[in-house]
């Protein structure tokens, strides 16, 4: 019988922890299958962060390290200088990348390091129990926004593929959804294409995932990617935000 | 015959250091170090291969430290004393991932924003762990710029034996003076082979992994527990200069600037036929507290002059043990304790 659908080889055998639902799922196997299609996994090296991914480094098959809370893309940047001809990715949620790490993402996206990141966006901090997180949408209950986030005094939700895209040497900036097959479709596009410009050496690529948070969101998964759908597509929307051809 | 060259302290550490084989510098400006700084991106950026950046932060500074060594590297972040408050976090990481990095922190008064005059004010911060969790540094104490260059290769090589961050702990006097240098022929040998841990491509071998945490307690005790063997083992590592310790009136205890300051003191005593003996911790971790608790029953009095409130000095006690008087002289803030002073109160405690 001719096998259609297997795991990729770029995962190891080892169960995944996620809530039913979430989408950390998907995002681990389109950068998994990006990596064998590019046959890239013996040369990769990941960077897992804090969090609810922050067993990523178990589920990937390459070599992977743990970088603190926000500063993967410093480790990652350490990694690169040391070993240019390795591919490097992290893999970052909004608390980790848009609050606590904006320094490091910022200045490793305008020094144009030649690694991938790979950033989930769900609106809200997981692992630590379902706090507002810098991409918490306005008026989105969490446990420290009770009475809906309050933009006059938390501010608004930060787009970070907009705000880096203002820098001038990223490469590759692109915002892709999983919520329905052709949306999925597009996302293992883009994290095959931000690995390309990395292999290319074309310069710092990262690819924003919206993603879901059924458990701290409050939301069965069929509701949670409608409430994706509905809610954050109109703010974040999907796009290749920057997409630089050659090297300057 | 080795060449002598004058060089500022903080230049030294940044031609040592490239002289070890480092060529992986990350960091951040502040005075009084920034010549090191300075010096690592004039020299490295003309070195094919090598990587200099000037961090965003002294936080992003250390992590990229954290990755370069993880990678293999040898490695070298610096700073002054408030952006080594913000390293913390990273060398605390570091350490329980078992990687090897040489952090050079050329204090300056403080607590707070502080001054940017010597100090010694860092001595608990570097010796006891300095960030969280269960773990040391090795910290080598340097008192003249030649140190500052040989403890420099000292340190890449004890970081890398251990696998473990060594620091070395100097002052804005010692970073600032200029001194005659001598760079010894440099032993390649001393750079171990990384191709059996260091973070790489995986072909025809497992994936790798540097995790520092383990959520299940028992195991991290069982991680935490073998760093605390290494511990054990570093102890071998104790480095000390003792001076005049035949018969002395007084012992004084002192490292860095601040033992350079009491030699000119023991020099001045002497004509007025006081006797002072000075014991001098090269490595303050590993901490020389055998040859103090022996000297200890020799002589009744023991003093321990520092630039800060009395930070070693407890250390001192620890070893001493109650064998003889400790007492304990220091000036802070920045303030550069005097060869005067120190006489004075050697004088004021053998009345």
């Amino acid at each position: 019988m001719k096998k259609v659908f297997t795991k990729p080889k770029s995962l190891t055998e080892i169960p995944f922890t996620y809530c039913p639902g979430c989408h950390h799922g998907i995002i681990h196997r389109l950068i998994a299958e990006a990596m064998d299609d590019l046959d890239i996994a013996k040369e990769t090296i990941g960077i897992a962060p804090v969090g609810c991914s922050v067993f990523a480094y178990l589920f990937f098959d390459c070599d992977m390290i743990v970088a603190a809370h926000g500063r993967a893309p410093a480790t990652a940047t350490g990694i690169k200088r040391v070993k240019p001809n390795n591919i490097v990715f992290t893999y970052q949620g909004d608390g980790d990348l848009a609050s606590i790490g904006t320094a490091e993402i910022v200045h490793a996206a305008n020094r144009s390091e030649k690694i991938t990141v790979i950033f989930v966006n769900n609106a809200i901090y997981g692992m630590t129990g379902g706090q507002m997180a810098p991409t918490t949408l306005e008026g989105q209950v969490t446990q420290t926004s009770p009475y809906g986030r309050d933009s006059k005094t938390m501010g608004m939700p930060i787009r970070i593929c907009e705000l880096l895209s203002t820098l001038n040497n990223p490469a590759y900036i692109a915002r892709v959804a999983l919520t329905k097959p052709a949306y999925i479709v597009k996302a293992k596009k883009a994290i095959k294409k931000a690995f390309q410009y990395q292999i290319d050496g074309k310069g710092f690529s990262l690819v924003e995932v919206l993603s879901t948070c059924p458990t701290n969101w409050g939301l069965s998964p069929k509701e949670a990617n409608e409430w994706l759908e509905k809610n954050m597509i109109p703010y974040y929307p999907l796009d290749e935000f920057k997409c630089v051809e050659e090297v300057s | 015959m080795v060449e002598r060259l004058l060089m500022k302290g903080n230049e030294a550490i940044g031609e040592a250091a490239i002289h070890a084989g480092c060529r992986y510098y990350f960091g951040y400006p502040i005075t009084p170090q920034s010549e090191l700084t300075a010096y690592m991106a004039r020299r490295l950026l003309k070195i094919e291969g090598a990587a200099f950046i000037q961090a965003e932060s002294e936080i992003a500074a250390i992590n990229m430290v954290y990755g370069a060594s993880a990678a293999g590297g040898r490695v070298m972040t610096s700073s002054s004393s408030p952006g080594i408050s913000l390293k913390q976090e990273g060398i605390s990481y570091i350490a329980c991932a078992e990687l090897p990095c040489v952090i050079v922190n050329i204090m300056r008064g403080g607590p707070g924003l502080g001054s940017i005059q010597p100090s010694q004010g860092d001595y608990f911060q570097a010796t006891k762990g300095g960030g969280h969790g269960d773990y040391h540094l090795i910290v080598l104490a340097p008192s003249s710029v030649q140190e500052l260059v040989d403890l420099t290769i000292k340190a890449f090589d004890l970081s890398d034996k251990y696998r473990n961050p060594a620091m070395i702990l100097g002052d804005g006097l010692l970073g600032q003076m200029m001194e005659p240098v001598q760079f010894k022929e440099f032993n390649k040998k001393s750079v171990p082979a990384k191709e059996d841990w260091a973070l790489d491509s995986s072909k025809g071998r497992e994936a790798r992994r540097i995790v520092p945490f383990n959520l299940d307690p028992n195991e991290l005790e069982k991680l935490v527990n073998k760093i605390g063997q290494k511990y054990q083992e570093i102890q071998k590592e104790v480095e000390y200069e003792v001076v005049n310790i035949d018969n002395p009136d007084i012992i004084i205890v002192a490292y860095g600037i601040v033992a350079r300051i009491v030699k000119t003191v023991i020099q001045k005593a002497k004509k007025e036929g006081i006797n002072i003996g000075l014991i001098r911790p090269i490595t303050l971790y590993p901490f020389p507290g055998a040859v103090i608790e022996d000297i200890a029953s020799k002589v009744e009095k023991i003093l321990v002059t520092e630039m800060s409130l009395g930070q070693m000095v407890e250390d001192v006690k620890i070893a001493v043990n109650g064998k003889a008087k400790v007492s304990f002289y220091g000036r802070t803030g920045g303030v550069v304790i005097s060869p005067a002073e120190i006489l004075e109160e050697v004088k004021r405690l053998l009345k």
